[in-house]
């Protein structure tokens, strides 16, 4: 279950980071871009909560 | 029921201040990993969005930029490896009660509502920059770079709903919003590195030779607004290093560093320094160019990275808020200890909101962040002196506890007339505010030894009378 929800977790991340990427190489819209960043967001957080440790400080 | 609720918040919010009074056990110390992860977060803030921007508005070129924040943030990590961790590691005690070890009880309580109102302008930057992204929805109208008041009713309002939002979490869910914090950064950071890289087409970069030119002549110009002062390399540089001056220099960050097995963790500051305050200002000076020089945070977000960009400025501006509400709570209840932690922190949250209604302080971020360390860091070098070298110039460390002196006078004075010879210099030899620390804490460091000297020697020459 863990390992499913960090795979989620890093995916989000990817979606986050990754389309920006290909906006700068024209393989993608602007539009999609700010899409997939958004579907990112909501991946990462509603799946990081539950496998990150507290805060060690 | 309801006071059983308030009785147990505040034994939730005493208990996050362990060890506040005592040394920290050889147990609870911790390795790199917490404080790599720490900084990283910590510096990563809302206040990054205006910084990098703020840069871009006072015309720095792309050298002067790159090179004052590598120069700057090395020197801001070497002054928490060298100065802060050192001190911490041996004291093992938060800044505050190591004040009033030296300087007294009173002397400190000083210090403390000083730091609190310094806290409470940091903090309402934060909910200003919240804001900008919560209006945006609502077609609420952006403060700009001349506006100083409140632009209208909506954003008061705006303002309003932000800021009572982030201090009822503050009282009711500190812990919380900690966790979310640590959770929010790595995703914060891509948000940053994401949204500058998809607005460079919009700028005429389209391959990675294309940047350098661009950044040259259409991001970091070297050509300031009007209006605003022209930066140089020695501007950033200097800017970069003293941006916390009150955690380093100032010693602030004795609270976390304590912690520390060891003193070279305070090199784990690397972590904020080079991912905050190298990429994240230069990611956020390329989306205002990429905004056509608009600087509201929210906006410039928006238009980089969509809900996404807004989402990031709300929660980086609300988990960097929070902590500093609280933290201003803490240091205003020292001033009033009759009252409940959740009453200090209402009231904290409601001065903090006030404050950010006026969008003067965001426009004007980087002269009051310089300010801000300027003011807490003689006494940064007071505990300096006091913890690491008093002993060996044969003077009194923590003279207040050694004496039962409630107001150190050497401290007191030190604190007092390097302050007034910092104005000087900048009214009559026309120095910057963002270069007053350094020649600053040399003054202080004189003052401090020559003081101490004259009062201890005067206290043992009455005593042997």
């Amino acid at each position: 279950m863990n390992i499913l929800l960090k795979i989620l977790s890093f995916a989000g991340l990817a979606l986050t980071v990754v389309p920006s990427f290909l906006v700068f190489s024209d393989t993608i819209s602007f539009e999609m871009h700010t899409n997939l960043m958004f579907f990112g967001m909501l991946l990462w957080f509603f799946t990081a909560p539950f496998w990150m440790k507290e805060k060690e400080l | 029921m309801r006071k059983r609720f308030l009785e147990n918040l505040d034994n939730r919010l005493d208990h996050i201040d362990e060890y506040e009074r005592e040394p920290v056990p050889k147990e609870k110390l911790k390795g790199w990993r917490g404080f790599l992860g720490m900084y990283a977060g910590e510096h990563t803030a809302g206040t990054e969005f205006v910084i990098g921007a703020l840069f871009v508005a006072h015309g720095v070129s792309a050298v002067d930029l790159v090179l004052g924040l590598i120069f700057g943030n090395l020197l801001a990590v070497f002054s928490w490896a060298f100065l802060c961790a050192p001190v911490a590691v041996k004291s093992r005690l938060t800044l505050y009660w190591q004040l009033r070890k030296i300087c007294g009880q009173n002397l400190a309580l000083i210090y403390n509502i000083v730091n609190a109102v310094m806290f409470c302008f940091l903090a309402g930057a934060m909910i200003t920059v919240a804001a900008t992204a919560v209006g945006l929805p609502f077609n609420i109208p952006m403060p700009g770079l001349d506006d100083w008041l409140p632009t209208s009713v909506g954003w008061v309002i705006t303002v309003f709903l932000v800021g009572s939002v982030i201090t009822v979490v503050a009282i009711a869910g500190y812990e919380y919003v900690a966790r979310f914090a640590n959770i929010s950064f790595p995703w914060m950071f891509l948000v940053f590195i994401a949204a500058a890289v998809a607005v460079l087409p919009s700028l005429g970069v389209t391959s990675v030779s294309e940047f350098w030119p661009a950044a040259k002549d259409r991001i970091w110009t070297g050509e300031p607004v009007a209006g605003l002062t022209q930066f140089t390399f020695w501007h950033v540089m200097f800017f970069a290093w003293f941006a916390n001056m009150a955690m380093h220099i100032g010693m602030s960050d004795m609270s976390i560093l304590r912690y520390a097995e060891d003193w070279k963790m305070g090199f784990s500051s690397a972590a904020g320094m080079f991912f905050g305050h190298f990429l994240a200002w230069m990611a956020s000076g390329i989306l205002m160019a990429a905004a056509a020089g608009a600087v509201a945070p929210g906006y410039i977000a928006y238009n980089s990275a969509g809900i996404a960009g807004a989402m990031c400025v709300v929660i980086a501006g609300w988990t960097t808020a929070n902590p500093t509400i609280y933290r201003a709570g803490l240091a205003f209840q020292a001033v009033t200890p009759n009252w409940k932690r959740w009453k200090v922190t209402l009231f904290t949250g409601l001065l903090t909101t006030i404050i950010a209604c006026f969008p003067a302080l965001v426009m004007n971020l980087l002269d009051f962040v310089a300010l801000y360390g300027l003011v807490l860091m003689p006494m940064g070098a007071v505990v300096f002196l006091d913890v690491m070298f008093f002993k060996n110039l044969n003077l009194k460390s923590n003279f207040a506890e050694e004496t039962g002196s409630k107001f150190n006078w050497a401290a007191g004075l030190t604190w007092f007339f390097t302050l007034t010879l910092c104005l000087a210099i900048n009214i009559y030899g026309g120095v910057e505010i963002f270069f007053l620390g350094l020649p600053g804490w040399f003054i202080a460091v004189i003052l401090y030894i020559g003081l101490s000297t004259f009062i201890q020697r005067k206290i043992k020459k009455d005593n042997t009378e």
